[in-house]
């Protein structure tokens, strides 16, 4: 297990190198100047010669990478070019919102999904597991940012029952602020989670040391329970995991829609007024989140299945 | 009782239409993709306005006689929008997804068939573009590159290779020990013909429904950052900018946001469909991981 953990943490650390690497290869096959980019086009050539020699694009590329890594390695992702401030500092005060955000979301779908997938495996083919298959892929086609317009379509303006604008102050407030985005992002989740889940439980339900299981005389539902369900949720595990990435994504547009503090709605803000270093900090950040996200996912899985280690 | 039982063997094609008879929601995807391709394809002919055409008539209207999906707040005719949107979304979809899958398709071999450490650098390039959030990563793109229909097909396009060189390297990978191939490489065959004649008609298939299956991804992904303002441009008419008009207004008009977004779901719901009885039909075993 612990080799295994190593090895698994090293190649998230290599996948992180060279997705840094990407990004600011990217940024040199752009044509033009980054620092003109930077400036606009109404620029004077010393501002420009300035911008270039404080964000070191005088020197050559190679040196500018290991700069730009040592600095990564400080926790430095440079400055925010209208504030001066530390694109650090200012990534991190908008991430708790996307993080509580985002995990709200996947817990609720996770929390309806996995019941609902174990429950309709069980009933097979019954109507309950029926209507459960046509919601899931109803709830899986509708994008969040259709969603999130329904919702505030439906509750804030038809209904009025919910606020459709902010995070809120203190602790209630923000429980009720985060119910209409939350529901946005984890909805699709709760389709694609009780669909794996169910495929998993009839895979699994096949298996010998279930029928072993049925052949001493347990009760079905601690068969369920304790050797079915165990396994069953491992490939969910792995959904969710690989999932962070889109959850981010979705998080941009219900932040925007719902003008939520957060990564995305930093990020859209920062493209709007051309800040690169911010939208570079924002995709650095949330692609290690990603990373480690789905770092965690495989040890989790290791570590409930003693098989998964073997199969490096 | 001379008459000889002549058996006509049915076609291919005949038999995989069979099955898609008899699978209700395939069929009910293949009406809907069909009746969106053909919108996109006669979009001109059907659309009763000009979609950019700002009218005198009512501002963000209700559907009426005149327009059947109601007007927006310049007047503009929503279900003339909604189908030009629609030839966009189709544009940027087989763009997209043909791009992705020829350089996927090319990379997949390599990995698949090529040396070791060569597969290895391959491996790590994809796992760490898919560990970009597709949109957050398109943003970046927007801010280098500024926003644009060949923006948005570039962004998709970039993330979306990974997915179809895995697959094909996996199955490369598979192929490469198998016997037939084996035999061809005894007998001489160049590297080019083998992965070309034998190779290439095995992964073709896989790609093909994995490609049909993400068509939805990529028209959210367009109406996506459309809707941001960071994709088509308006007054162009996507049906991301159509939300995106709806969504400024969506305290006096309920309607940009129902004609934006119903026909992103009703494609999605067809494709989805369409992809998932071709996967059933074609290759059963074929599962992806999200």
């Amino acid at each position: 297990m612990a080799i295994y953990a190593l090895q698994r943490v090293f190649l998230s650390a290599l996948i992180i190198a060279v997705a840094v690497t990407l990004l600011n290869v990217m940024l040199h096959l752009v044509p033009g100047d980054p620092a003109v980019m930077v400036l606009g086009p109404r620029a004077t050539p010393e501002l420009i010669e300035r911008t270039r020699e404080a964000m070191g694009l005088d020197r050559p590329f190679a040196i500018q990478m290991m700069t730009f890594f040592g600095n990564l390695l400080r926790g430095d992702m440079g400055t925010d070019v209208f504030t001066g401030r530390s694109v650090t500092t200012i990534v991190m005060e908008a991430l708790p919102y996307t993080l509580s955000l985002i995990s709200v979301s996947i817990l609720w779908a996770a929390a309806i999904g996995i019941p609902l997938g174990a429950y309709s495996s069980i009933r097979r083919n019954t109507w309950i597991d029926r209507v459960t298959g046509v919601l899931s892929v109803g709830t899986i086609s509708i994008p969040s940012f259709v969603m999130a317009l329904y919702g505030v379509l439906i509750f804030a303006v038809w209904l009025g029952w919910l606020p459709a604008i902010g995070a809120g102050e203190g602790l209630g407030d923000q429980i009720i602020h985060l119910i209409l985005p939350a529901f946005a992002v984890g909805v699709s989740w709760v389709g694609y989670i009780a669909r794996i889940v169910r495929a998993s439980m009839l895979e699994v339900m096949g298996e010998s040391h279930v029928r072993m299981a049925r052949a001493f005389g347990l009760t079905e539902r601690r068969i369920t329970r304790a050797y079915v369900l165990r396994i069953a949720v491992l490939p969910a595990v792995t959904l969710i995991g690989a999932g962070v990435a889109h959850l981010f994504s979705a998080a941009v547009f219900v932040e925007v829609i719902f003008a939520r503090p957060g990564i995305g709605a930093l990020i859209v803000a920062a493209v709007n007024e051309r800040n690169y270093p911010i939208v570079l900090g924002a995709v650095l950040i949330t692609t290690a989140i990603i990373v480690l996200a789905t770092l965690i996912s495989d040890l989790v899985i290791a570590w409930l299945d003693p098989r998964q280690r073997e199969g490096l | 009782m001379t008459e000889t039982a002549t058996y006509k063997s049915p076609s291919a094609l005949r038999i995989y239409l069979g099955q898609l008879a008899q699978n209700p929601m395939g069929l009910m995807g293949l009406i809907l993709v069909l009746i969106v391709v053909g919108t996109a394809i006669f979009a001109p002919w059907l659309a009763p306005y000009d979609p950019n055409q700002i009218m005198l008539g009512p501002r963000m209207g209700s559907p009426s006689a005149a327009h059947w999906l109601g007007t927006d707040h310049l007047g503009r005719d929503l279900l003339s929008r909604v189908i030009a949107g629609g030839r966009i979304a189709m544009l940027v979809a087989v763009a997209t997804l043909g791009a992705a899958m020829t350089i996927g398709l090319a990379l997949g071999l390599i990995a698949g068939y090529g040396p070791k450490w060569l597969d290895n650098i391959l491996l790590l390039v994809f796992d760490a573009i898919r560990s970009f959030p597709v949109i957050v990563f398109g943003l970046a793109v927007v801010t280098l590159i500024g926003p644009s229909l060949y923006t948005v097909i570039l962004v998709v396009a970039i993330t979306s290779i990974p997915i179809y060189a895995r697959i094909v390297r996996t199955q490369t990978q598979t192929l490469r020990s198998a016997e037939f191939i084996l035999a061809e490489k005894a007998m001489g065959a160049s590297t080019f013909r083998i992965l070309g004649l034998h190779v290439l008609p095995n992964v073709l298939g896989p790609l093909l429904i994995l490609a049909s299956m993400d068509v939805p991804m990529v028209i959210a992904t367009e109406a996506g950052l459309s809707f941001l303002g960071m994709g088509v441009r308006p007054p162009a008419p996507s049906w991301g900018t159509i939300l995106n008009d709806g969504y400024n207004f969506i305290r006096n008009s309920p309607w940009p946001v129902i004609a934006g977004s119903v026909p992103i779901i009703l494609v999605t719901l067809g494709f989805t469909f369409l992809g998932e009885a071709l996967r059933d039909i074609f290759d059963p075993k074929l599962r992806r991981n999200l």
